[in-house]
């Protein structure tokens, strides 16, 4: 038998085709998508920093306007912090960060929060959380209107002391059956305005992780 | 073999979720809503479509020896290219479904297909076929997401927005209004008591069915001279 006939390469041959087939079909899909699916993730994006800090109130372009650093003081386990950050006409206006509250019930649960120039809290969402449905998911706007109550607040309001859940005597409402999750946001964002109050104002003038993409 | 007769064993006599217990991971972790549902069920029931289709096209190509390698190729390329479209075109669905969908490679209803019936049937028949199946597979998700959503929120295809955009937001129903929300059907035991509840609900409305037929066919043979009573 010659070895061009030899079934084992037959086979060989049959598998690259449609290794090559497959691959070439999921080039084309890529291609075809790929504007599509960065343009969705930019929307996304601006989509929830927008929730935060309205569209009306900054002319950059925050989504593209960000650093990122890391602070093992105010942020648990050394995580990467983006900041993201907010300009009228070139004064600063708020900056958002995207971090990680890790004392949750189940897994880390991703936060941005707000903060506006003066050291105030523009607002704070729960972009993404594994938390116990029904009990815990009440942090999620979709489920409850308990996070739009950090909107306002300071590290001088409520007093330090009040800085936490009312189960251990702060002014922050726990949730029936669940403790551990809004105490696990409220020292995250305490440890965020923390953080700003000390070296938040910096963050304005470092240059940006990605080039903006229209400079005002 | 008739389409009439593949369309039905797909769809009921040979259901993926309800009679032959395949693709159970995904079937239990999504079906918490109507639209997670139906959105993985869909999904699954395109990657049937088209995998059936690709494998049948490639029968005289592929030797005995080789066909399950390039059954996981082929599987794999159409669930990445779906993977793909749906983060494109349904963006936030995708990621509340998220990782079930790259997953569906790993569904042994598509492979299992593939083997049984793409591998041995000519195109149409085998399109006919994945159709069938995966509508099946998405039915008992659907059926298994009402009932867990109906009994955990107290609503009906909540989240509608996230598969057919803004008019979505009208279609949400909800049924018990200020539902304290019922937790044990939402977390995953809800979601093997409830599969256990409908397979039984399809047993015997299966057995009813093969009763009916029975009795309707009793008459003719007392017809036929034999006297039974």
């Amino acid at each position: 038998m010659s070895l061009a006939r030899s079934p084992l390469l037959k086979s060989a041959a049959a598998l690259g085709l449609v290794a090559v087939v497959g691959t070439t079909l999921l080039a084309g899909v890529h291609r075809l998508t790929a504007d599509r699916i960065a343009d969705q993730e930019r929307r996304m994006v601006l989509e929830q920093l927008g929730q935060i800090v309205p569209p009306d109130r900054y002319d950059n372009a925050m989504h593209e306007d960000y650093v990122t650093f890391r602070d093992e003081q105010h942020f648990p386990q050394g995580q990467e912090v983006t900041a993201y950050r907010a300009r009228k006409g070139s004064q600063p206006v708020a900056v958002i960060l995207r971090f990680d509250a890790v004392d949750g019930y189940n897994g880390p649960i991703r936060l941005l929060v707000g903060i506006e120039e003066s050291g105030r809290l523009a607002g704070v969402r729960v972009t993404s959380h594994r938390e116990t449905p029904g009990l815990g998911d009440a942090i999620d706007t979709a489920r409850s209107d308990w996070i739009l109550g950090f909107t306002g607040r300071s590290l001088a309001n409520p007093e330090p002391a009040g800085w936490a859940v009312e189960r251990d005597g702060g002014e922050f409402d726990q949730f029936t059956g669940a403790t551990i999750t809004p105490r696990a946001v409220v020292e995250a964002i305490q440890g965020a305005l923390e953080f700003y109050e000390l070296s938040g104002r910096d963050l304005f003038d470092q240059p940006a992780a990605a080039p903006p993409e229209a400079a005002s | 073999m008739n389409y009439r007769q593949i369309f039905m064993d797909g769809l009921w006599r040979q259901n993926t979720g309800l009679v032959v217990l395949l693709g159970l991971c995904p079937l239990l972790a999504v079906s918490g809503t109507v639209v997670n549902a139906m959105g993985l069920g869909l999904a699954t029931t395109l990657t049937l479509v088209c995998s059936n289709l690709a494998v049948s096209l490639s029968r005289p190509l592929l030797r005995q020896e080789i066909r399950i390698p390039a059954y996981v190729l082929i599987i794999a390329s159409v669930v990445t290219a779906i993977d793909l479209l749906m983060q494109a075109w349904f963006h936030e669905l995708y990621l509340v479904l998220g990782i079930f969908i790259p997953l569906i490679v790993t569904n042994c209803a598509i492979i299992g297909r593939a083997e049984t019936f793409a591998s041995r049937h000519t195109p149409l028949p085998s399109v006919i076929d994945g159709l069938a199946t995966g509508l099946g597979f998405c039915l008992a998700l659907v059926a298994l997401g009402a009932l867990r959503e109906i009994v955990g929120r107290g609503t009906l295809l909540s989240q509608a927005e996230l598969m057919f955009g803004r008019i979505g937001e009208s279609l949400t129903v909800t049924l018990i209004p200020d539902h304290p929300g019922f937790l044990l059907a939402i977390l995953p035991p809800g979601a093997f008591i409830g599969l256990g509840l409908l397979i039984a609900a399809r047993n015997g409305l299966s057995s009813w069915l093969a009763g009916r037929e029975e009795g309707r066919r009793a008459p003719g043979a007392q017809q036929a001279g034999e006297s039974t009573v």
